[in-house]
Order: structure tokens, then sequence, then C-alpha cells
């Protein structure tokens, strides 16, 4: 009989990259399919267009870069920020806004800085951003909750034969920004918006969230994110929105409306989750997540956009460096490091 | 010290361009690329003030000592650029107001001190003259490359408003490239700039990688040999 001896760590299941990045897709399923509940079939054309083209920009890039195509392809991380981005984006999408900003966000965001792992910005928040920036219109354009559109209108929309003029209606952030924009709207005026007035959030978009929050606990079951950065997301987000709805309920939104609004759940769970270009300590995180939380409120509320999930993730990627340099854990046995000019 | 002209040509179009390779003079390469007349405009400006300081401080060369040089080659700099300025006050006054702060910022510009301290203040006239002109064009070959780039991404023409810089006759060398362009906001806003000149960079770094390798191979057309014998493997 033989005793065969082997170290740790005792593995039973074969972990790689690959893997990991397909519990991601599966976790953005539930919000997919409440987006599509809400607002017709145009987030799923948009997640599958922007799969494609990130597969085909990935393997031009990689064939560019002399790199083993299939390798790279089978890790799944071009298919995850193609379904980020695709999630994102307005249902009212034309091809074209989708195929610029996916190329961007792999070509430029990610394989220019030599591919996943090397990025120092999310891919997927660089081609909203870049999105944002150039075509403000498109990408503002998104449908009334609870109106979805039969198929074709989507894919009329998608190939851009359907103007999306008649069709487009404000998210609730925007509802609520343009309510306040001439000085502080009334009580009344806020209660005859009857999109900011879901069951506990804004119309529609309260259950698009909640399934992102859902595929978020998830993806912390699983143990594929750790819950510092979520937690830390929404309590910088919420804590100023608690105090400030209490000083001034009409003028601020109260926080389950900041939780439950826009992009808050997507980017809590799966934005700025992202292990690549987030701080990497547990007390960096928190911090690296507080900050993002913060930066959103502050923007929603006081600066010249109505959501700022992209913004605020891009300026804390560039802070995250900073943010792991003093928050580098102490190793068993030495002393904590000096950090800093002494 | 001696360089020949062409030498000087070389070093100002391509082996020591002001942009690429110095990366000096960022601000205004950056800030004024929108479109193909402002680059020009700059450009140009950058390049007469160039030439003209380079002459200037060549001629003093003898005169000023070493630890009063900098602050006389700023000196006479800001004359030029305000000769510069004026002059585009008087001739193209709505492409003077385009600029707007960016001529006066001319001054400023490392690239222009950076001749007169690195080149002009040690040799004769005629090739300062030379390499401010040379660098001067090096610089305005690039402002024009990204800012056709960015006006044809940003907004689908090429050359749009030309008469601001060479009057009437000018006015329809406009070229729509692209029909019914939406428009590409972040070319023309500052990050596409940035891009822009980043991929200008790389390009020259390719062809410079290419160049080199081309050298390599005539350079060494005999093949490789082992000196020692070698019973296993090939020598690479």
């Amino acid at each position: 009989m033989s005793l065969i001896t082997s170290t740790s760590p005792h593995a039973t299941v074969k972990n790689n990259t690959g893997a990991f990045m397909r519990q991601v897709i599966y976790a953005t399923l539930p919000g997919l399919a409440v987006l599509t509940w809400q607002f017709g079939w145009g987030s799923v054309i948009n997640v599958l267009w922007a799969v494609i083209v990130a597969l085909v920009s990935e393997a031009l890039f990689l064939k560019a870069r002399g790199r083993n195509i299939a390798f790279y392809l089978k890790d799944y991380s071009a298919v995850v920020t193609a379904v980020l981005l695709g999630l994102a984006l307005p249902p009212t999408a034309p091809w074209w806004l989708t195929l610029i900003g996916v190329s961007f966000a792999i070509i430029v965001a990610k394989q220019l800085y030599g591919g996943l792992g090397m990025n120092p910005f999310n891919p997927a928040m660089v081609g909203y951003v870049l999105l944002l920036i150039s075509f403000p219109v498109a990408m503002t354009q998104w449908l009334a909750p609870g109106e979805p559109l039969s198929f074709v209108q989507s894919w009329q929309l998608f190939t851009g034969q359907l103007p999306v003029d008649g069709l487009s209606g404000a998210t609730p952030l925007d509802t609520f920004r343009t309510a306040h924009s001439a000085g502080a709207a009334s009580e009344g005026e806020l209660a005859s918006h009857s999109i900011l007035h879901g069951q506990f959030a804004g119309l529609g978009w309260e259950w698009v969230n909640l399934a992102f929050l859902l595929g978020g606990l998830y993806l912390i079951s699983r143990k594929i994110i750790t819950w510092h950065i979520p937690v830390g997301f929404l309590a910088g987000l919420g804590l100023p929105a608690l105090l400030a709805w209490l000083i001034d309920p009409v003028r601020f939104a109260d926080p389950l409306f900041q939780l439950f609004s826009g992009g808050a759940m997507l980017g809590a769970f799966f934005i700025a989750t992202d292990p690549v270009s987030a701080a990497t300590s547990r007390m960096g995180r928190l911090i690296y997540a507080l900050l993002i939380g913060l930066l959103i409120w502050v923007i929603r509320t006081f600066g010249g956009y109505p959501d700022a999930v992209a913004f605020s993730v891009l300026l804390l990627n560039l802070s995250a460096p900073f943010i792991d340099y003093y928050t580098q854990p102490r190793t068993y046995g030495h002393k904590s490091s000096k950090r800093g000019v002494s | 010290m001696s360089k020949s002209y062409r030498e000087l040509a070389l070093d100002g179009l391509w082996n020591n361009n002001p942009a690429t390779v110095q990366i000096l003079g960022l601000c205004p390469l950056l800030a004024v690329t929108g479109s193909v007349v402002n680059a020009m405009g700059l450009g140009l400006a950058t390049l007469v003030v160039l030439m003209g300081s380079n002459a200037c401080v060549s001629l003093i060369r003898n005169y000023v000592t070493d630890a009063v040089r900098l602050p006389a080659f700023v000196m006479i700099i800001a004359a030029m650029v305000t000769v510069i300025e004026m002059l585009m006050q008087a001739y193209t006054f709505e492409l003077y107001e385009i600029l707007g702060i960016f001529i006066p910022l001319i001054v400023t510009n490392c690239a222009v001190l950076g001749r007169a301290d690195a080149f002009a203040s040690k040799n004769a006239i005629l090739p300062s003259m030379v390499d401010g002109f040379m660098m001067g064009l090096g610089f305005l070959v690039i402002l024009l490359i990204l800012g056709g780039m960015r006006e044809l991404v940003g907004q689908g023409t090429l050359f749009t408003n030309m008469q601001l810089l060479f009057g009437p006759m000018a006015a329809h060398w406009e070229l729509t490239v692209i029909d019914n362009y939406g428009g590409f906001l972040l070319a023309i806003l500052p990050p596409g700039a940035f891009l822009g000149l980043g991929l200008i960079i790389a390009g020259k770094n390719v062809i410079d990688k290419h160049l080199k390798e081309a050298r390599k191979r005539n350079a060494s057309d005999e093949p490789k040999v082992s000196r020692r014998v070698r019973t296993t493997g090939k020598v690479s």
C-alpha cells in the first residue's frame, strides 16, 4: 500500500479564469431578464452583438500581438466586458454605438495596455464613457419602463430603421434631476412624476437593480467576489444619501431610490469588483468602493450627469494603486511598514 | 558640432522631431489641433518663431554669458512671439481669435527654448536657421496630421475654414469626406488629441523598428556560424 502525500492547497475543483468569468456572465442573467421584461428585447440584442464585436476585436488584436488566440479567448474576459457594456447601454442603442464602444473597450482600453490583467481601467466603463462623451444624445435615450417593445421594434431600433424620438422616455434619475434643475422642486411636483414612485424606488428600475443585486449575491455566495467592494460601494452611496435625505427630503432623493436607480447595483456587484482594475487589499477595497459610492452620490446630486457609475469607477481605478500602496496588510511576523514621506 | 544640412533636416523631421521624439510643446499640440486650419495656423506661427529666435540667439551667442543666457533667450523668444501675434491680429484676425491664448503661449513652448539653448547658442546663424526651420516643419507636420485626423474623425471634413488663413480663395477648399456624418465628439475633445498623438508616436516607432531591422539585415548578410564544432542543434 502506498501513501500518497500531496501538499496544500488541496483544491478539488479546477479553477481557471474562464470558469470565474462564466459565473459572472451567469450572474448577469436575472438582470438581463428584467431589463427585457421592462424595456423589450433591446438589451438582449445589445449584449449578443457586443459579444460578437468583442470576440472579433479581441481575436484580431491577439493575432496582431502574436498571442495564442484560442487560449486568450477562452478566458471569457472579453465576453464579460461585452456583456457588462451591453447591459449598461440603453436598449435603444443602434448597432454602430455598440460597435464603437465595445471595440474601443477591447482594443484601446485592454489590448493596447497589454491584455487581461494589465489594463489600469475597467474596459467596459472606458467604452461607456467614450460613448457618453461622444454621443450624449444616443446614450441617454432610455425607454419608458413597463412598456416593453416588441422584438421587431427593438430590431428596427438596432438597425436604425426606426427613429427613437417618439419612443424614448426619461429614467427616474433623469426625471429627478430635471425636476430640480430649475431650483428645488415642490413636493407636489415630485409626486406628479409617476416614474419616481414605484414599489420602493424608481418605477421599473427598482426591479432591474433588484435583479442585479440577486446576481451579485450569487457571485458572493460562489466566492467569485468578496463582500468588501459591494458593501463599501452601497454604503458610500447610501449613507450620504440617507443623511441628506434626513435633512431635506424634498431636495434630496431618498437612499432606497439612490440605491435602486440607474447603474447602482450593476456597478456595485459587477463593475467596481473587476479584480484587475480595483484595489486589492481588503482595507483598500473598502476605501476604494466607499469613495466610488460617495462620488456617485456627489455627481448625481450636484454634478452635470444624472448617473455617474462609469465616471466614478474610472476615477477610482486611477487611484487604486495609490490606495493599495497605503493599505498593504501587515505580514505575520513583520512590523507594519511605514508609508509615505517620513 | 557641425552637422550637415541633411542631418539637420532629418533630425527635425524624423529622428529628433519635437512632437513625436522630444515630446515637447504638448500644450499647443494637444489644445489647438481640433481642425487642420487651427493646426496650420499655430504650426506656421511656431515655425516662424523658431526660425527667428534661433537666428537672433545665434547672432548674440558670443556676447551673452552663460549665467544670463536663459533670460536673454526668453526675452528674444517673447519678442518674436509678440511680433507674430500682432501680425496674426492684423492679417488673420479670425484665426487669431480662435487660437486665442495659445499664440502668446508659444513663448512657453519648450521646443523653442530647447532649440535656442541646445543648438542656436552653439552654432552659426545659417545652420541655426535651418535647424529652426526643420524643427518647426517637423512640429507643423505633426500638428497637421493630428489636426487632419481629429477633424476627419470628429466631424467628417477636412480643410474647413481655410479662408481664415489663406484668404477668400480658400473658402471652397473644404472637403466633406463622409456625408451625413453625425460627428464623433471625442476626437475633437482633449482625449482625442492624446489618443491621436499616442497613435502617431506608436506609428513612428513601428516604422523605426522596421527600418532598424532592414538595416540590420543589410549589414549582416553573411550567415552566422559558430566557431566551435557543434554536434547538436542549430546556431541562430
